[in-house]
């Protein structure tokens, strides 16, 4: 498995939580490295390593850390990179969700190593949506709740987003106001590009 | 517009081509597409001439609505006059009574355009790729940045491990730095222990004759001397060009390290082979031990086996020079 999650992760418990409490996980999971590349890879057991030891180190559920990183991942994230790479999905929230399933082969596109399980969505009424996978890692849907959830914010959107905890995972998604605040600006290109 | 049963009014072509223009046969334009219309603004009124507001640079000679006519189903590359830096490129299809119907998109520049004219989502049709293509340029450029960013980590590992190996890579001696660690030990063990520096001679001359591949082959071959006539527990190091420095743990006395120093002096100066020509050198060394200082450090061990070098080399060759303080501790003891 890329590095990505496992990188992710050290981003979101440095930048929220310190260095000092890091290197305090990175002890307690006691894997003789330091740091985590983001396009290597590593044995998928790694990141379970890692999880338990910030949940015990930091005393905070683990689904509960992990919907945090999602949302730290979009909205708090040095430069905003996926945020912008979510926004390309679509106009509006209700786009945005349409987009998901395209995002594994979009995923794809940029890393053609990516290991994205498949996304369906099924739209179960009038702005309902569930958004049923597989989890990659234990805790994957609680990640993507967050994910979704800053990204209705970013969108200006209300809505309620629920995730089951199981791990062939269904996320349910209520849009309770499309246009609820004011969407953060996105320019298609970069001014960095 | 009617083909065949389908009838379209502007706007529904607008949103399946938003980039789109209906010319008449006089060069007007009598359609446009919403996007293509923003660009333009207000020169893409309809009425506004279309000779006056594109360029069509490929293929050339393209100048009337009957050379546009003519090239139907051919790639055109267009342009703005007033930004040439952006074209567009299209295909025409020729109308009924002489208009042309053009359909155009952004070309390679389409980051470009896209900046210009502050395009949106909104202004792409759902089946066109661009806002692909700029995801992809997006999502390109942060792994690409990522990959930089590890690329410059490796190297500085790298260059960590360089500057923290041991090794000396041509002989598998170890190296200067490892000798200082050994010695630093040494010092601080308050054993009695010896130190050879070593010197080749007529080295630069096998060198500047045979070449440097038959130069790091004598260096290896020395190596595999050195390693031959010591002891397991010695440190034999190579700490520049041609130069070695020995280290002798629990060396009672100046008499076993000249045993050693001759074993090694007289088998350098056997001939060594390199592809069948003989390669001459030999060895000049000079010698100091722990005893000799009340406070033995590294630098001070060193400088003195360097200066019993100089005057082993100023002997001649082959020599082996114990340190000057050998003789003036004999003095101050028979003193």
């Amino acid at each position: 498995m890329l590095g990505l999650i496992n990188s992710a992760i050290e981003g979101f418990l440095r930048e929220t939580y310190g260095a000092a409490r890091w290197r305090e996980v990175l002890r307690q999971a006691g894997l003789g490295f330091d740091r985590f590349e983001p396009l290597m890879t590593y044995d998928p057991e790694i990141t379970d390593t890692l999880l338990a030891a910030a949940t015990a180190v930091l005393d905070r559920p683990r689904d509960a850390l992990l919907e945090d990183l999602g949302h730290w991942l979009v909205a708090a994230r040095s430069g905003g990179r996926l945020r912008r790479l979510l926004r390309f999905g679509g106009v509006g929230f209700p786009d945005f969700l349409q987009s998901l399933e395209d995002l594994p082969a979009r995923a794809r596109l940029a890393l053609p190593e990516l290991d994205f399980p498949p996304l369906h969505l099924d739209e179960a009424g009038a702005g309902l949506f569930r958004l049923r996978f597989d989890e990659p890692f234990a805790g994957a849907g609680a990640v993507l709740s967050g994910v979704l959830r800053s990204m209705a914010d970013d969108y200006g959107t209300l809505a309620l987003i629920d995730w089951d905890g199981a791990a062939d995972a269904t996320i349910t998604i209520h849009i309770l106001a499309e246009d609820h605040a004011e969407a953060r600006e996105f320019d298609l290109v970069h001014s960095a590009i | 517009m009617i083909v065949g049963g389908l009838a379209l009014e502007e706007a529904g072509l607008s949103l399946l081509m938003p980039m789109h223009l209906r010319l008449s046969a006089s060069g007007r334009i009598i359609g446009i597409g919403a996007t293509l219309g923003r660009i333009l603004g207000r020169g893409g009124l309809t009425g506004a001439a279309f000779w006056d507001r594109f360029a069509v640079s490929r293929p050339a000679g393209v100048t009337s609505m009957g050379d546009l006519a003519a090239r139907q189903g051919q790639r055109l590359v267009l342009s703005l006059p007033e930004a040439p830096e952006i074209s567009f490129r299209g295909v025409g299809a020729a109308e009924a009574g002489g208009g042309v119907f053009l359909n155009l998109s952004f070309g390679i520049g389409i980051i470009d355009a896209v900046r210009r004219h502050g395009l949106t989502h909104a202004d792409f049709a759902p089946t066109d790729l661009a806002v692909e293509l700029l995801y992809l340029v997006e999502a390109k450029a942060a792994v690409t940045e990522e990959l930089r960013r590890l690329t410059h980590r490796l190297d500085g590992a790298r260059h960590l491990a360089e500057e923290e190996a041991l090794t000396d890579t041509l002989t598998g001696l170890r190296n200067r730095r490892a000798l200082f660690a050994a010695l630093e030990r040494a010092c601080a063990g308050g054993r009695p222990f010896g130190v050879m520096h070593m010197d080749l001679d007529h080295f630069k001359a096998v060198n500047d004759s045979l070449g440097h591949a038959a130069g790091d082959h004598v260096l290896r071959e020395v190596a595999q001397i050195l390693l031959a006539e010591t002891r397991a527990a010695d440190t034999v190091a190579r700490i520049g060009g041609d130069e070695f420095v020995i280290l002798l743990p629990e060396i009672e006395g100046p008499g076993g390290m000249q045993a050693i120093g001759q074993r090694i002096v007289d088998r350098v100066a056997r001939p060594f082979d390199f592809e069948g020509r003989p390669c001459r050198i030999g060895a000049s060394l000079g010698l100091s031990f722990s005893g000799l200082f009340d406070d033995p450090d590294p630098d001070a061990l060193l400088e003195d086996a360097d200066k019993a070098l100089y005057e082993a080399k100023r002997q001649g060759r082959g020599q082996i020079v114990m340190s000057g303080r050998f003789a003036r501790q004999g003095v101050d003891q028979s003193g």
